[in-house]
């Protein structure tokens, strides 16, 4: 499996990554040599095999509905790059 | 005091040998010394050290005091720490100051443990030579022109170099084993879901464990103690009783089983790291156990499915650091997908963006099938190989990495031959089981790791093993030179 | 050409937790911005989510007022996509294995059609936050008190054929998850938001046209004008000669007119995957059925009941089963004046119009259903009549008070003493020669509709209070004495 530049590019905004134009053919290398080690999984027979997600099989641990977190905002907020009025601001939103 | 064990440290406290100030100063006074060589911290907390110290002090004076009480630690630079800068090793987070503890920052905290920094480590823990750190590399004090292992690479260097009787680590795929093999120290990564991940910034949340980097088996003991058990803020930390880790430590290991996978023993093993492994397997023959061959054939799948599993969660986990809410944004941006582009692609290094890319690929619509349901299916079988062999034998023996420490530079501009020096550690991350790595031996003046694997929730078994090994040897005591 | 359409739903509910699907802070609504975001809703690096049971349970009710197959394992996964109300870059929903298999609701439109709605799925997911678009030197700003507000989106098949049946349909799904007491139902607060798929097809094809989808609708009426004037958009190109593009369309009501969201149109790929930070979901029969029997009469059963019970006709008892509240309200009503009739015309009358007027919920109501039922009463036993209750009602509602205290002090009794009443006969009689004479010339049988001049007077002077029945025996027996 090779990727090319276009694919690189493409992964990139999905990802939101501004990549510099010079470093995309050492991305597209590195990406393509890194999924040849992976397509090596393809040889693996796993038919009717279950993925496993979490190593124990656990199962979700429920939590009462109760209010356990008070207005923390002052202190959350100080280390925002921009805030207004309680706001987090950020460059215009368009719909 | 430097060479002294956490387990001896304590002993001096309660004995009044010397105060916790006495021993905090005098760490913080060796960190200010020698870390410019060494580079293993992001940021010493001296002031609030010291605080801690006193109010260490006074808890001994006032006979409240804990096992934990008073002891100087340092904590990888991806646990939370309230009002400290919690970097991850990144210009992302360069300018964080968490506004809360991460769950074993907090025990620690409350156990009456002493802070005395951050560790490097290899940036968002990508990384198995601490060289991806936004803050640069943490060196090897065996040889400073060597890596230490990563991506807990700061926390291994704070602990060989004597700059931390003990630190707190994270493994996703070996970044506690790798760096304690690398730097001749003892690492516990261990079972998925016994310690909190709360706090802990994701690096791949079904494959990170934190857990303890110290001279000793017993020391390891002692810190697990402290940050082992439930968390209700960590759906998948699990309810379960926790031991005394310390209190088996001396159980004997007459009929203990050992199983020597082949797969670990082929031709990428360099051939001095599988001498000095089989002659500390011959060490425990001589304790009583019994050694023999197992196989764990899907070996090799493990790192083809862990560099599909980890950067595809991870591109998930980074997505939150967008630049809106903390953390770098950029200069002006133009609008709102130019700051997300810059902010993310300014703030996060080389070796992430990578791996972010590896694993938005691999989710991608039409590609999720091949890559990351495989790869979970190959988890299957590589947990099931464990299952299996570990129904014959007690523990599992082998080299913690292929080779000893490579140079600085050496790897950088070759991803894939990075990844595999994590052959031999994914597999317990993808299966998540428990590991240690244990000094066993050096090679060429630089130290060899002997990993020992064990079932589920078997981390008494496993330290106990190690606390017998280091009984009969003293590979553990071995300092690097000068130091 | 006979044009069908084709319309299916996407239902948002937002469940009445008291706190966030994944976190311990509150969801009221209405507080300063940003302080009901706790470190989780922020996104904050380390933290991890933890399920709230209460979502579940409101889920699994859900499931079972529509008949659903409750889904005994349940999967959360991530939708990844960057958006600046979204804090982790995803948001965490269930696609592959939802809380809330197919299930079924029974509709019909106020012109009588009636139909079966296949629902696909309903899944559990959580809110996003808001960004607000006030001016701050060309910036927006970003309010995560909503982030992480639970959610089920309901799903519907394509089966839907008109616009009046969407909103029959939306105004069910309303009815059902008020009734279950799991939603607020407040639209106007986005308690409740509807997407709407929609396309035509000529009369007979079985193949679906293209469809858009009408994002964001909040309300029942604007559900129909959407549609309506998304219809008439598509026809009117396809007849020209135009097609469909599949595409998210906004309705803007002021224009009654939908027009497309383009900049929402970057081709995206959400990459789900399995959430590694939650677990499966895993419920069995006994915490099923342990729900069922917590369940609410449903508004279906609640209707058939009152047309049973009360006697009331389809449509009344469907108007007031659609609201539990409602429903609750009249039945305390019925019960405490005995007249099933009565109290249905009184609450769906006089009530519902001051409710109506002031913009008021049932449960803010300040008559109560006890006062209501009190003033009723007093309409049965002869108290008072019908118009003089309106009076006590108005005051009841201004003013406060039980109907017998608001007779009293106003002195609205209705006079049933025969012989003041007699008394006010005769004066009346005395002062109207004219209408005496006339009344003896007619005919005996014509003789009957006369009284209502006198019956006037008689109101008249008593103030609307003497009791009509007893009047009229009164007046007759009296002037029928003049006649011999």
């Amino acid at each position: 499996m090779s990727l090319d530049r276009s694919d690189v590019e493409r992964i990139a905004h999905l990802a939101r990554l501004q990549i510099d134009e010079n470093d995309i053919p050492a991305y597209t290398e590195n990406l393509s040599s890194i999924l040849n080690l992976v397509d090596q999984m393809q040889q693996a027979d796993t038919e009717n095999v279950a993925p496993l997600a979490n190593p124990l099989d656990a199962v979700q641990r429920l939590r009462a509905d109760d209010v356990t977190e008070t207005d923390q905002r002052e202190q959350l907020q100080s280390v925002a790059p921009a805030v207004e009025e309680g706001l987090f601001l950020v460059p215009k939103v368009i719909e | 005091m430097f060479d002294k064990t956490l387990a001896e440290l304590a002993a001096g406290l309660q004995k009044g040998e010397f105060s916790s100030t006495e021993l905090t100063g005098a760490w913080l006074e060796r960190i200010k010394a020698e870390d410019s060589k060494y580079n293993s911290y992001i940021t010493v907390t001296e002031e609030q050290a010291m605080a801690e110290a006193r109010a260490a002090d006074a808890a001994i004076a006032a006979g409240t005091a804990g096992p934990f009480t008073g002891l100087p630690i340092a904590h990888k630079d991806l646990f939370c720490t309230k009002g400290v800068r919690t970097s991850c090793g990144s210009k992302m987070l360069d300018n964080f100051i968490s506004p809360y503890d991460a769950t074993v920052v907090a025990r620690f905290r409350q156990a009456g443990a002493v802070m005395l920094g951050k560790t490097n480590m290899d940036e968002f823990a990508m990384g198995s030579s601490n060289e991806s750190s936004y803050y640069g590399p943490a060196r090897n004090p065996w040889d400073p022109e060597r890596v230490p292992g990563g991506s807990s690479g700061g926390s291994g260097v704070a602990v060989a170099a004597r700059l931390a009787p003990a630190a707190t680590g994270s493994d996703t795929g070996g970044s506690i084993r790798q760096p304690a093999a690398l730097c001749g120290i003892t690492g516990l990564k261990p079972t998925y879901g016994r310690v909190s991940r709360y706090g802990m910034v994701a690096f791949a949340s079904s494959l990170d464990q934190g857990g303890p980097m110290a001279h000793t088996a017993e020391d390891c003991a002692m810190m697990l103690n402290v940050m082992a058990g439930f968390d209700p803020m960590d759906s998948t930390c699990l309810d379960r009783e926790v031991p005394d880790y310390t209190a088996t430590l001396n159980e004997p290991l007459q009929g203990l089983k050992i199983g020597l996978p082949k797969e670990y023993f082929s031709a990428t093993l360099d051939p001095q790291i599988a001498e000095r492994v089989h002659a500390a397997v011959a060490e425990f023959e001589k304790l009583g156990a019994t050694v023999k061959e197992v196989s764990l054939p899907n070996t090799e799948l493990c790192i083809p499915a862990y560099y599909i599993i980890a950067p595809a969660e991870a591109s998930s986990n980074l997505s939150r650091f967008d630049g809106v809410r903390y953390g770098y944004r950029c200069d002006n941006p133009k609008d709102l997908e130019d700051m997300y582009k810059r902010s993310r692609g300014e703030g996060f290094g080389a070796e992430v963006k990578r791996r972010i890319m590896v694993g938005t690929y691999a989710l991608c619509a039409g590609y999720y099938d091949a890559y990351y349901n495989k790869a979970q299916q190959i988890r299957r079988l590589i947990q099931q190989d464990f299952i299996r062999v570990l129904e014959e034998v007690d523990v599992i023996m082998g080299p913690t990495t292929p080779h000893p420490a490579f140079r600085i530079g050496e790897k950088s501009n070759d991803p894939v031959s990075m990844y595999m020096e994590d052959i031999y550690t994914l597999s317990l991350n993808l299966a998540g089981l428990p590991g240690m790595s244990v000094p066993c031996g050096q090679v060429d003046g630089l130290p060899v790791g002997l990993q020992i694997i064990g079932n589920y929730f078997a981390e008494a078994k496993l330290l106990n093993v190690a606390h017998r090994f280091q009984q009969a040897t003293d590979w553990h005591k071995q300092a690097p030179a000068g130091i | 050409m006979e044009w069908e359409v084709v319309i299916g739903l996407e239902i948002h509910v937002q469940l009445s937790t008291k706190t966030k699907i994944f976190s311990g802070a509150s969801t009221a609504f209405g507080a300063a911005p940003n302080t009901q975001a706790c470190a989780v809703d922020l996104a904050l690096p380390g933290t991890l989510p933890v399920f709230n049971e209460n979502a579940l349970r409101m889920a699994v009710m859900f499931g079972l007022a529509v008949n659903a197959e409750i889904g005994k394992r349940s999967v959360f996964e991530r939708k990844n996509y960057f958006y600046p109300d979204l804090p982790k870059g995803y948001q965490t929903t269930q696609l592959a294995e939802p809380i809330v298999g197919p299930g079924f609701v029974d509709i019909e439109t106020d012109d009588g059609v009636q139909r079966r709605v296949r629902i696909h799925h309903a899944h559990l997911e959580e809110d996003a936050g808001k960004s607000l678009h006030e001016d701050f030197h060309g910036m927006s700003g970003i309010d995560l008190n909503r982030a992480g507000t639970p959610l089920i989106e309901i799903v519907s098949e394509p089966d839907m054929r008109s616009a009046k049946e969407a909103a029959a349909y939306a105004r069910k799904i309303h009815a059902i998850v008020t009734t279950l007491g799991i939603c607020d139902g407040n639209m106007a607060e986005g308690s409740m938001r509807c997407d709407c798929n929609v396309s035509v097809r000529p009369k007979g094809e079985e193949k679906l046209g293209t469809r858009t989808e009408l994002k964001n609708i909040n309300s029942f009426r604007f559900i129909e004008r959407a549609i309506d004037s998304e219809v008439a958009r598509q026809i009117d190109l396809i007849e020209d000669g135009g097609s469909v593009v599949q595409e998210t369309r906004l309705y803007d009501p002021e224009r009654n007119e939908t027009r497309s969201m383009r900049s929402k149109e970057d081709a995206n790929d959400y990459r789900y995957f399995p959430c590694p930070d939650l677990l499966p979901v895993v419920i069995d029969d006994s915490y099923i059925e342990a729900i069922r029997t917590t369940l609410p009469e449903l508004p279906d059963a609640r209707r058939d009941r009152f047309m049973n019970e009360y006697s009331l006709s389809e449509y009344d008892a469907g108007v007031l089963s659609a609201y539990r509240p409602q429903a609750d309200y009249y039945e305390q009503v019925a019960g405490a004046c005995g007249d099933a009739k009565l109290a249905a015309n009184w609450v769906m009358g006089e009530l519902a119009k001051y409710l109506n007027q002031h913009d008021t919920d049932i449960t803010q109501s300040p008559v109560s259903a006890a006062q209501l039922g009190g003033l009723l009463l007093r309409i049965k036993d002869n108290t008072i009549s019908g118009n003089i209750a309106k009076k006590v009602f108005e005051l009841m509602w201004s003013e406060g008070g039980s109907a017998d205290e608001i007779i009293e002090a106003q002195g609205l009794k209705q006079v049933t003493d025969t012989g003041e009443i007699e008394k006010i006969v005769d004066e009346v009689i005395a002062r109207s020669d004219k209408q005496v004479e006339q009344y003896k010339a007619a005919e005996p049988e014509k003789r009957g509709k006369m009284l209502g001049f006198f019956m006037g007077q008689v109101m008249k002077a008593t103030g609307g209070k003497a009791n009509p029945g007893a009047v009229n025996g009164i007046l007759k027996q009296k002037l029928d004495a003049l006649c011999d």
